[in-house]
């Protein structure tokens, strides 16, 4: 706020003459409304930009005819939804079927406010801000239930049914994998969470305490995938199964809040993951950080949240759906040992004395040995891929 | 089960709580019951404990038609009866007629009616196999398998103006020859099916260790069941029993093409899995691929033969009855007509579907299974509901 109120005033001298609830109502109101807009409008280019990834993905065009090659595609579809009739089923309970999918937006979009996109730009930098994403994010949950319940429709209280648990369950390794980067920072502002990964690519958490963080990324990347119920995770909304789980009695515009409230997520779980593990907004290198004073921040956490979203695409377009048990045995059985495991490792790493750096293993051997994993874990693909090729030739 | 609160208070005990099994009625408008099947399944959460098939929304009284129009034209009707795999119907009853009336076609002609009944398997899998994908969840294998069925549907229109219901295998013919280059854009087909899209769908479905997971230890069908429900087509073969009438009883010629039955394994689990099912299925493409290389190049070095030179004008058949059986891409499908010999019209057609009887087994298979299980089992069974229903 104060980093708009002197962009303001340095642009508009006059504007230190108004009156002071004029100016905070300026000064919060220009961030918050540029915050609003990358929310709302943000689904419309997911959303075009999975069908593009989809269609490429499986060797067709995707989108093509609304507007040059279909960027308009997602405008005309949300027209539609605004359009389309809001259809009460027999039997449904009306409150709570128009509540649930405000509840769902609600907990989907309250995260943004603590988002940092740079070391200024940033709705309120909360001292508990972590605890508050948690929290809020499982309010969707509530909504979900809702929903189910509800629409008086077994299908929908299956999908309802079957959210719970999941969301519950991953919930619990996700925020045991958070509790490993806030006992080395020792906040849980994710301000001062960026802040500790500054000055270049090998202070990313991803790069330290190798090997103990790159797993914690990949348990809470997982976890997360599995809270905002995409495939290999979608076990709630089923479309094989459960025709449309939770939401399948919605028509029109509550459906296409369902429908922006699950993008939202993505980008609040992506978003969260490149913060925690990442750096969010600090740049690669320290020379990218800004261009002649104008902060690159935001175009750098944008940036990585949107590749991680890309990643929840790919893996949405490339692999089947898991069981319900099996669902539950990665979360029970896999996900939470690990969660467990690194909180303690963790926990012993930070008794042993550090130097000013940190933790000197980080900086000779940490991150030269994830970086190396990270080619190692590239080669096997390929090779893999390779190695299996033959195997079908074989085979055929 | 005690809970550690007293619930007493709040005026409901546990004890009090219903627990009755719920009634989950699935299709038959479902996007995973292949077509108008319903289900009725009881359901303890997500376990079902029993399931009821429903049959017969598709019910279009194919075989008392047939009683009322003439010999050909009952070839549109077997057309509608398995509509993924048009050509392998009409094939059967064709074969059934001339036999019944003592035509034996030319080998230019049993080549063809191969060529066309192979492409439809390879074309008939491809859906089978890319929705079952799409069944546990796995939209872009389905894609890829359907634009190579495309291929083959275009290569049908090709040759007769139709892609989907043909009319094509007559009594004592075919309604079109092959166009000229029809060897080659088959040859192209098959290099691409072979190169590209079944390493492909081993590698993105088959080899997928989900996949493998969600199917391998489900819908188990043992060899004696399988037999004793007379399942027949990849289903039997997918519990490991080598049974295929293209070897057993070959016709068309098959005897003379070089081509292994596929059968299940069980590598990841008992034998006899939806995964065995779907596996066999996807290499038979394969085989397809071997018979029709072969047949082309059978193709080549003989003569045309005209197409309609012992196509009845109008066919009545000597009083006697036949049953014909062929390798439909879904199974064993067998024709009986009887025919009366003083009229045009057959006095009764009956048909032997095998999807009919792979509906039979499925409520043994699914019970005791979870609802995602079902899907998978629909699936792996391939069932048309058309064919079923008649």
């Amino acid at each position: 706020m104060q980093f708009t109120y002197r962009l303001i005033e340095s642009l508009y001298p006059g504007f230190a003459g108004w009156p002071a609830w004029a100016q905070i109502a300026v000064a919060a109101g220009i961030p918050g409304v540029m915050l609003f807009l990358f929310m709302a409008l943000g689904p419309l280019l997911y959303v075009y930009a999975e069908r593009k990834i989809a269609g490429f993905m499986q060797d067709r065009l995707g989108p093509m005819r609304v507007g040059p090659y279909g960027v308009l595609q997602t405008l005309a579809d949300t027209i539609k939804l605004l359009f389309k009739e809001a259809i009460y089923p027999k039997g449904v309970d009306r409150k709570l079927f128009i509540l649930a999918p405000c509840i769902v937006n609600v907990g989907a979009f309250m995260p943004f406010l603590v988002l940092p996109f740079s070391s200024r730009l940033v709705g309120a930098d909360l001292n508990i801000g972590l605890f508050y994403v948690s929290a809020v994010a499982s309010l969707a949950t509530v909504g979900l239930i809702m929903a189910g319940w509800a629409s008086n429709n077994k299908y929908a209280l299956y999908g309802a049914m079957r959210a719970a648990a999941q969301i519950v369950s991953y919930e619990i390794p996700a925020v045991m994998t958070l509790l490993t980067v806030v006992m080395i920072v020792g906040s849980l502002s994710l301000q001062t969470i960026v802040g500790a990964q500054g000055g270049g690519l090998q202070n990313w958490f991803l790069f330290r305490y190798f090997p103990v963080m790159p797993v914690a990324f990949l348990v809470f990347f997982t976890a997360g995938m599995a809270e905002c119920n995409r495939t290999p995770f979608d076990i709630p909304e089923a479309e094989s199964e459960l025709v449309a789980g939770f939401h399948v009695e919605y028509s029109g515009f509550f459906f296409a809040m369902f429908f922006l409230a699950e993008y939202a997520e993505m980008v609040v779980i992506s978003a969260t993951t490149s913060v925690l593990f990442l750096g969010g907004w600090m740049a690669p290198h320290p020379a990218l950080q800004s261009i002649g004073g104008f902060s690159l921040g935001p175009f750098w956490l944008v940036a990585k949240a949107w590749f991680l979203v890309f990643i929840m695409m790919w893996l949405r377009w490339t692999l089947p759906r898991l069981r319900v048990d099996q669902l539950m045995h990665v979360a029970w059985k896999v996900l939470l040992p690990i969660a467990f495991v690194l909180v303690v490792v963790v926990g012993g790493l930070l008794t042993w004395p550090q130097t000013a750096d940190g933790f000197p293993w980080d900086r000779y051997v940490g991150w030269p040995l994830s970086l190396a994993l990270l080619a190692f874990l590239a080669y096997v693909m390929v090779a893999a891929r390779r190695w299996h090729g033959r195997r079908v030739q074989e085979l055929a | 089960m005690t809970l550690a609160t007293d619930t007493t208070s709040y005026g409901w005990q546990v004890e009090d709580l219903d627990t009755d099994e719920m009634i989950l009625n699935m299709g038959p408008q479902h996007p995973a019951t292949h077509g108008v099947l319903r289900l009725e399944l009881r359901t303890d959460g997500e376990v079902v404990r029993g399931v009821r098939p429903h049959i017969g929304y598709l019910h279009r009284c194919f075989e008392k038609h047939c009683e009322n129009v003439d010999y050909a034209g009952v070839i549109p009707y077997t057309d509608r009866m398995d509509y993924v795999a048009a050509m392998g119907n009409s094939l059967g009853y064709a074969l059934a007629v001339e036999k019944l009336m003592g035509i034996e076609v030319s080998p230019y002609l049993q080549v063809v009616r191969v060529i066309i009944a192979e492409l439809q398997r390879i074309a008939s899998h491809c859906v089978a196999v890319g929705t079952y994908g799409m069944d546990l969840g796995a939209f872009t294998p389905f894609l890829h398998l359907l634009r190579d069925r495309e291929k083959v549907l275009d290569l049908f229109e090709w040759t007769c103006g139709a892609r989907l219901l043909y009319n094509y295998n007559w009594i004592g013919g075919v309604s079109h020859d092959l166009p000229e280059g029809f060897a080659r854009a088959t040859r192209d087909l098959l290099r691409e099916f072979d190169a590209v899209t079944f390493p492909e769908l081993m590698n993105l479905l088959i080899g997928n260790k989900i996949f493998v997971k969600r199917t391998a230890e489900v819908g188990v069908c043992s060899p004696e069941t399988a037999i004793s429900y007379d399942l027949t087509g990849p289903n039997i073969r997918g519990s490991g029993v080598p049974r295929d009438i293209r070897k057993d009883q070959p016709y068309c010629g098959y005897e003379k093409y070089d081509f292994a039955i596929c059968l299940g394994q069980g590598q990841f689990g008992p034998l006899g899995s939806c995964f065995d099912r779907n596996l066999v299925r996807a290499l038979e493409m394969a085989e397809s691929s071997k018979i029709l290389h072969q047949a082309l190049d059978a193709l080549s070095k003989m003569e045309r033969t005209p197409v309609h030179e012992k196509v009845p004008k109008r066919a009545k058949p000597p009083k006697g009855e036949v049953y014909f059986r062929t390798e439909a891409p879904r199974g064993q499908l067998g024709y009986y007509v009887v025919s009366d010999g003083a009229t045009f019209n057959p006095y009764r057609v009956k048909v032997k579907s095998p999807c009919f009887t792979a509906m039979s087994v499925f409520h043994v298979l699914a019970k005791g299974m979870m609802i995602a299980d079902i899907i998978a089992l629909i699936g792996s069974l391939d069932i048309v509901l058309g064919e079923i229903d008649r």
